[in-house]
């Protein structure tokens, strides 16, 4: 929109201030539980400043940086789904009249749990961060019949997106057109220049919100060295991924093999946690309970994320469930992701985020779950194992 | 109305036969009629007879002690009652019996069965269409042995 | 921006909240199956297209997809069957008339009748499948005229299991041709025994001019569209309702998923030709 921006790193709390005064409340990486988490933070002085993470698949650790970068690190288990999609919420409370009816609806958002405020701000968005949540934007509201709660999330939130500047061994968005160069979907793109002598963001708006939060930050035009620099930080970024996904062959590959041996192999690694379903952006699966109070009167529609690991995901109504094995669970997992979701809804269910390599157990990689089968279709067939779980 | 010959020809398990073997069972066979609730064919006996039925229908059925006999299957016009004719030990498996009044074609099936042995030609024909029978039959078996309706399904 | 504030506000209960409907009658089908007839109790008919479900729950007991068994002209009056075989099933089978149910949808989609027309039309149904079906039936016979032969073959464990059955006397007696067939049954039973697939060799069927609409168990579904194959019909000119686990109605659960579908969105009802591939996977 406007000229590219430059905001001092001291006068990134500005921007903090000016959302507050708005009524947002901001949303960022913090760390908590030797975790960079996704939180409410007050300021510049909540963020990971200084702060790395380790990544590979099944492993996760904070490293201490040589620098005082605020966005020096990769993406944490968390993700936006938890605003766009509380874990657990109350879709609607009800009062319950002597003859069944029940009345008094309430849907407000401010009924659900405790501390899910709906005015968002999220700070620190990452390229792939800002495709899922477009993926569960239209998952959630891109149907017949759109949840007017979670419209309204959507609606609220601001997102003021970072470039990725360093890749994490697990990131494979490059593979999914998914980064990690930001190039929409933002309000405010941040871009991170740190060396000896200055720490500043370059900052570009996406929204006509954004151009009016930016001007209450102390700016000034960026020069054509920090513009250069801005533009080589997602860059170098991509240099560094190493994994890779074929995301035009992946589709047609798992239809073509769902019943290849290589589901077979992951299901004796896989433990069925549905950690991967848990820290993925994307992944919607919800389930509902109905809750009375002791006298019957009150009664509440609680919706829980649910995880198609679970074995009564399937569940048939008056039978078991239709995917008893962990084998078909793990498949139906991968292939939603990266298959049926595009006939789902027309798009990858995927961002590349790596997110389920890294909180994985048992540190299983889908990268290489793919790869397998790719792999094996060419080339002898892998021993069945005799006995299934 | 058909003659015996026609309707012979007219059945899917002796359809397309050569009319010389046509001819051949219809010469076994002979125009029966029998009211409701006549047993046919009891578990047991010697299957030298079986049944083409023109009109009515016939169960086949489970008798058990103490119980009524359970029913687990009928058969109706155009369709052939018994194989076991054709198969040793030539004993009847199942009951027989007429549910409505019945008009049925019985066949001579310890006479054929000697044709057989004479012209393997006819013994492999017959065995073939037959082996037919027996295979929609087992299929059937299994399909019903799923008890589908006991569990599956609340309404949608 | 705005268009969407406006949707929200038409929109304003949400597509998870439930409208109330108070039972007027309820009828024992069989030892574990009932008709439940409601009415909105805010006036507005419920209008559907036969096929098509609705999530009915009693008070705080859960939430079913039920399909819709009544009369598509009859919008005013809610007809669902249900069999008790669960918690919510069972609470909605115990409901006395006066009670008010939470009911929300239409959803889904219906079964194919204006591309029936013209067709022989086949309807198999085994067991609890009929229900889905029923507006189907009804609909047909109302305009009677425009199809060719009407079929219903219709099999059920056993004779006490069977359902609709004066109504099915009252069908017969309006151009539908009915072939009932039961699993097993007592020498008390002049009808058919045997499974239901029998019966589609004794219907006589012209293949070529078959639509077949076909809901029961999806094992009797696959024998059934085997059978139809058999005889000639293709795929595309079969349609089937298949049930998964469906919590919202809307597709945005994830549960009811085959495949490449979500059922409560995509479905219940879908040509043969489009599921054919995935219904054949196991545990899918």
């Amino acid at each position: 929109m406007t000229d590219d921006r430059v905001i001092a790193r001291e006068d990134l709390d500005a921007l903090f201030d000016a959302l507050h005064r708005c009524g947002y409340t901001v949303v960022g990486p913090t760390v908590r539980d030797s975790t960079i988490r996704l939180a409410e933070i007050a300021g510049t002085r909540d963020l990971p400043a200084g702060v790395t993470d380790e990544q590979e698949a099944g492993r996760y650790r904070l490293a201490q940086r040589e620098d005082a970068a605020l966005f020096g690190f990769n993406l944490g288990p968390d993700s936006l789904k938890r605003w766009q999609l509380p874990p657990d919420r109350t879709v609607w409370r009800a009062r319950r009249k002597p003859d069944g009816e029940l009345t008094d609806f309430s849907t407000d958002a401010r009924s659900g749990p405790a501390g899910m405020p709906d005015r968002i701000a999220y700070i620190g968005a990452r390229a792939c961060e800002l495709h899922a949540r477009a993926i569960l934007e239209r998952v959630l509201l891109g149907g017949n019949h759109p949840d007017p709660e979670l419209r309204e999330r959507a609606d609220a939130l601001i997102v003021i997106a970072v470039q990725c500047g360093e890749a994490g061994p697990t990131c494979f968005c490059a593979s999914m057109g998914a980064g990690p160069k930001v190039t929409s979907g933002y309000d405010i793109l941040l871009t991170e220049l740190l060396d000896a002598d200055h720490h500043v963001f370059i900052a570009a708006t996406g929204s006509v919100r954004g151009e009016e939060l930016l001007a209450e930050v102390p700016t000034r035009r960026a020069g054509s060295e920090e513009l250069a620099a801005a533009r080589a930080t997602p860059a170098r970024a991509a240099e560094q991924i190493q994994r890779k996904l074929d995301a035009d062959w992946v589709k047609e590959l798992l239809y073509a093999h769902l019943e290849h041996p290589e589901w077979e192999s992951v299901a004796q690694r896989c433990l069925t946690c549905g950690n991967c379903t848990m820290v993925c952006p994307t992944c919607f699966c919800t389930s509902v309970e109905d809750v009375t109070d002791l006298t019957g009167e009150q009664v509440e529609r609680r919706q829980q994320w649910d995880s198609c690991f679970a074995v009564d995901h399937s569940y048939m109504h008056g039978g078991g469930p239709a995917r008893q094995s962990a084998r078909s669970r793990y498949r139906q997992w991968m292939t939603h992701k990266l298959a049926s979701w595009d006939d789902q809804f027309g798009t990858s269910g995927c961002v590349g985020c790596g997110r389920c390599i890294t909180w994985c157990p048992v540190g299983i990689d889908i990268t290489e779950e793919a790869q397998a089968i790719g792999a094996v279709t060419h080339g002898p067939a892998r021993a069945t194992p005799a006995k299934e779980d | 109305m058909l003659t015996l010959a026609q309707e012979i020809a007219a059945a899917e398990v002796f359809a397309g036969l050569a009319p010389e073997y046509l001819d051949l069972i219809t010469g076994c066979g002979q125009n029966v009629h029998f009211d409701a609730g006549v047993i046919l064919q009891r578990e047991g006996d010697p299957a030298d007879v079986f049944y083409l039925i023109r009109r009515g229908s016939v169960a086949l059925e489970v008798h058990h002690p103490g119980a009524e006999p359970i029913r687990i299957l009928t058969e109706g016009p155009g369709e052939p009652v018994g194989w076991s004719w054709l198969f040793e030990p030539y004993r009847w498996h199942l009951d027989a019996r007429t549910i409505q009044p019945c008009s049925l074609i019985a066949l001579d099936g310890a006479c054929l069965r000697g044709k057989c042995e004479q012209d393997p030609a006819l013994g492999y024909e017959l065995m073939r269409r037959f082996a037919r029978c027996l295979v929609e039959r087992l299929e059937a078996t299994q399909f019903q042995l799923l008890d589908v309706y006991g569990n599956a399904r609340v309404g949608v | 921006m705005l268009a969407s504030a406006s949707d929200t506000a038409t929109a304003s209960a949400g597509p998870l909240v439930p409208a109330p409907f108070r039972l007027l009658a309820k009828r024992r089908e069989t030892a574990d199956t009932w008709t439940l007839e409601l009415e909105p109790r805010h006036g507005t008919p419920l209008e559907f297209a036969p096929g098509q479900f609705t999530m009915i729950s009693r008070g705080g007991c859960g939430e079913v997809p039920i399909s819709i068994s009544g009369d598509p002209d009859e919008p005013e009056r809610l007809v669902q069957t249900v069999r008790a075989v669960g918690l919510a099933t069972s609470a909605l089978c115990e409901a006395e008339p006066g009670e008010v149910l939470s009911v929300r949808g239409p959803f889904g989609t219906a079964w194919p009748l204006e591309e029936a027309e013209g067709a022989d039309v086949v309807i198999v149904a085994g067991g609890i499948g009929l229900p889905p079906l029923r507006g189907a039936v009804l609909r047909m016979l109302a305009q009677r005229e425009r199809y060719g032969r009407l079929v219903l073959l219709y099999g059920g464990r056993a004779p006490d299991q069977l359902l609709f059955g004066e109504q099915i006397q009252q069908w017969r007696e309006q151009g539908l041709e009915v072939l009932i067939t039961v699993d097993s049954a007592g020498p008390e039973w002049i009808g058919h025994v045997g499974v239901v697939t029998r019966l589609i060799g004794r219907a006589g069927l012209d293949a070529s001019r078959v639509l077949a609409m076909t809901c029961g168990p999806e094992v009797m579904m696959r024998f059934v569209v085997a059978t139809l194959a058999d005889t000639g019909v293709q795929s595309d000119r079969i349609h089937v309702s298949i049930e998964r686990n469906m919590q919202c109605g809307i597709g945005v659960c994830g549960h009811c998923q085959l495949g490449p579908v979500l059922v409560c969105r995509d479905g219940p009802v879908f040509r043969y030709s489009e599921v054919e591939r995935w219904m054949r996977v196991r545990e899918l």
